[in-house]
């Protein structure tokens, strides 16, 4: 596919993690060009030009988000490369570090000098020793090389890049909650405002980047911002990754130019079904997106077409779910994930995440009562909107979503007093988180 | 009481910060001193990370609390995390657990008498597209079934020598 993007080196033959496969591919010359013969104002608007919005589930247009930081070039600024990969279905940031790591490093070297930043650290959840080791190794060969450290390419541009792994704390992924942690306290979300751009990490101005998003920046310095703008629809350009998995016949992570459908996405690329089964539902954009079901299939992939319709695009992650699976299990499998990774900073999240986790487990066990749906619902109103970050909302979706498409399986349950399906005997049996 | 090595590996961490901003160092002195104990912390491990990090006992022990990957209980050599979150639950996550279980004559939170196996679960661990799998200590294990398993154990209870 000549739209490819991401994925061009590493689905080049032969091409591999280490620094000479990638200067092959004309590597590290556009961080060259970006800063002997553009000023950091003209890459900021190169990347508003693109259009390139944010990759890891907000979708913030990033060359924006980069125009906040202060141009007071005596304030110290950080550059936050987000790299815990942890939105339940997704495995692509993983696969861009793993493959392609100086394209990453290339990225976050333009986007340093953009915003003035001397210091970037990329916050690796702690579970992927794997990639780190290849980002510690990328590094070295790119300091080896003079594109990171002193004197970047003789321009006077100095960065130093450090990897630092997270712990095993979903909400690490929220921007503010991974400046918490990375100055060595708990992951708790910050109030916004202030934003990061004008108090992040120590206080200073900070830009939290997505790996997929500086992974876009080497080609669309390279190319332009409107060459990445030709791709995609409206709003929504460029490419993204998508992460497929759950009932499909071919899960991995595809590359895909915005404005193409679902129905593409899980039948032409994944391949279908697995076992040429029905599809009951989809899970658009990881755990946090409500469910699609199949008259979904032709909503385009496209920040707003998704939105339009009921969901959210998130992180690109796509679940497909077999017309023999049970949707409160699904549902109390995602509760089970929210009740453990809630914070605990504010009241409504923290008591009712466990709490609509021990809703939907009784339903899925026999014991719920036909009241418990409505109180679901109140539960819903009163957690979504009222937390310091999204976690909330997103806490509620697979609820919300479960109660407006199969809000039949959950009155089954509860009539019949039992799960239509009969599932492995562990993991929906353990106590609460 | 941490080694004159990982101390010396801790000063290359805090190199990594403003000289002013040596908490930041924590988590990854955290695992290093973890991973140096045999894969668990101990009241006084945190005490020493403290000292060194100029930072309160209690600054510590409310991270190792906070995150997952952080024990205060000895673990088994391999530690076993089977990933639970949807996309590896509609694969046979639970099936794993229960072969696993019935495999190790554990369950999910206990250690094999020898020592050499604890069995937990995580959220997920991004490597949905190929589900099932686990990690055991740093190492993926993915697209696994039952013979796959009986492979990993065996070869790791070689290794052991058991």
């Amino acid at each position: 596919m000549s739209e490819l993007i991401l994925f061009k080196n590493m689905s080049t033959p032969g091409f591999t993690p280490e620094i000479s496969s990638y200067l092959k591919t004309g590597g590290y010359k556009t961080l060259e060009k970006a800063l002997k013969e553009m000023t950091p104002d003209q890459i900021i608007d190169t990347v508003k030009k693109s259009g390139l919005r944010g990759r890891g589930g907000a979708g913030f247009p990033a060359g924006t988000k980069w125009s906040f930081i202060p141009k007071d070039p005596s304030l110290i600024k950080y550059l936050c490369i987000n790299a815990d990969e942890g939105e339940p279905g997704t495995f692509k940031d993983r696969q861009l570090m793993e493959k392609d790591p100086h394209q990453l490093l290339e990225g976050i070297a333009i986007a340093s000098y953009a915003i003035g930043a001397h210091t970037a650290y990329i916050y690796v959840r702690g579970e992927l020793a794997y990639s780190m080791k290849v980002l510690e190794k990328a590094i070295e060969e790119a300091k080896e090389k003079g594109y990171i450290g002193k004197n970047i390419c003789k321009s006077g541009f100095d960065l130093e890049v450090y990897v630092h792994p997270g712990a095993g704390a979903y909400i690490c992924g929220e921007e503010t909650a991974l400046i918490e942690s990375l100055e060595g306290k708990r992951g708790k979300p910050r109030f916004k405002p202030p934003f990061p751009a004008n108090y992040g990490l120590y206080g200073k101005p900070t830009v939290v980047n997505n790996v997929e998003t500086l992974s876009n920046i080497p080609q669309i310095i390279k190319n332009g911002g409107e060459w990445f703008a030709g791709f995609g629809v409206g709003k929504s350009t460029g490419t993204r990754l998508f992460s497929l998995s759950g009932h499909v016949k071919k899960p991995g992570n595809y590359e895909v130019v915005l404005g193409e459908t679902f129905r593409h996405l899980i039948y032409d690329l994944g391949g279908g079904i697995l076992n040429d089964k029905k599809l009951k539902a989809i899970v658009p954009g990881g755990a946090s997106a409500p469910y699609f079901t199949e008259e979904h299939l032709d909503v385009k992939l496209d920040f707003e077409a998704v939105a339009a319709a009921g969901s959210m695009l998130g992180s690109g992650a796509v679940t497909v779910i077999d017309e023999e699976t049970c949707m409160v299990w699904t549902t109390l499998n995602f509760m089970h994930f929210y009740a453990h990774e809630s914070c605990g900073k504010c009241t409504p999240c923290r008591e009712g995440a466990p709490w609509l986790y021990k809703i939907v487990h009784r339903i899925e066990h026999g014991e719920g009562k036909m009241e418990d749906l409505d109180l679901l619902t109140q539960l819903c109103g009163n957690i979504a909107g009222k937390t310091v970050c999204a976690f909330g909302e997103a806490e509620v979706a697979p609820i919300l979503g479960g109660l407006k498409y199969f809000r039949h399986e959950f009155e089954y349950h509860i009539r019949e007093k039992k799960c239509p399906v009969k599932h492995s005997p562990r993991l929906e049996t353990i106590g609460i988180p | 009481m941490i080694s004159d090595i990982a101390k010396k590996e801790i000063s290359g961490i805090v190199s990594h910060f403003p000289p002013e901003q040596k908490r930041s160092a924590l988590l990854p002195v955290l695992h290093l001193v973890q991973k140096e104990n045999g894969g668990h912390l101990t009241e006084d491990l945190m005490t020493e990370v403290a000292g060194i990090l100029e930072i309160t006992p209690l600054q510590v022990y409310e991270v190792v609390t906070f995150y997952t990957m952080f024990n205060q209980k000895p673990v088994g050599k391999y530690q076993i995390q089977v990933c639970r979150t949807l996309s590896c639950a509609l694969l046979g996550a639970g099936k794993l657990v229960a072969y696993l279980e019935n495999k190790l004559g554990i369950e999910l939170g206990e250690t094999t008498p020898d020592g050499l196996f604890s069995l937990g679960e995580a959220e997920c661990l991004a490597s949905c597209g190929t589900a099932p799998m686990m990690q055991i200590n740093e190492t993926y294990y993915e697209n696994l079934n039952q013979k796959k398993v009986d492979d990993i154990i065996d070869q790791l209870r070689k290794k052991a020598g058991k």
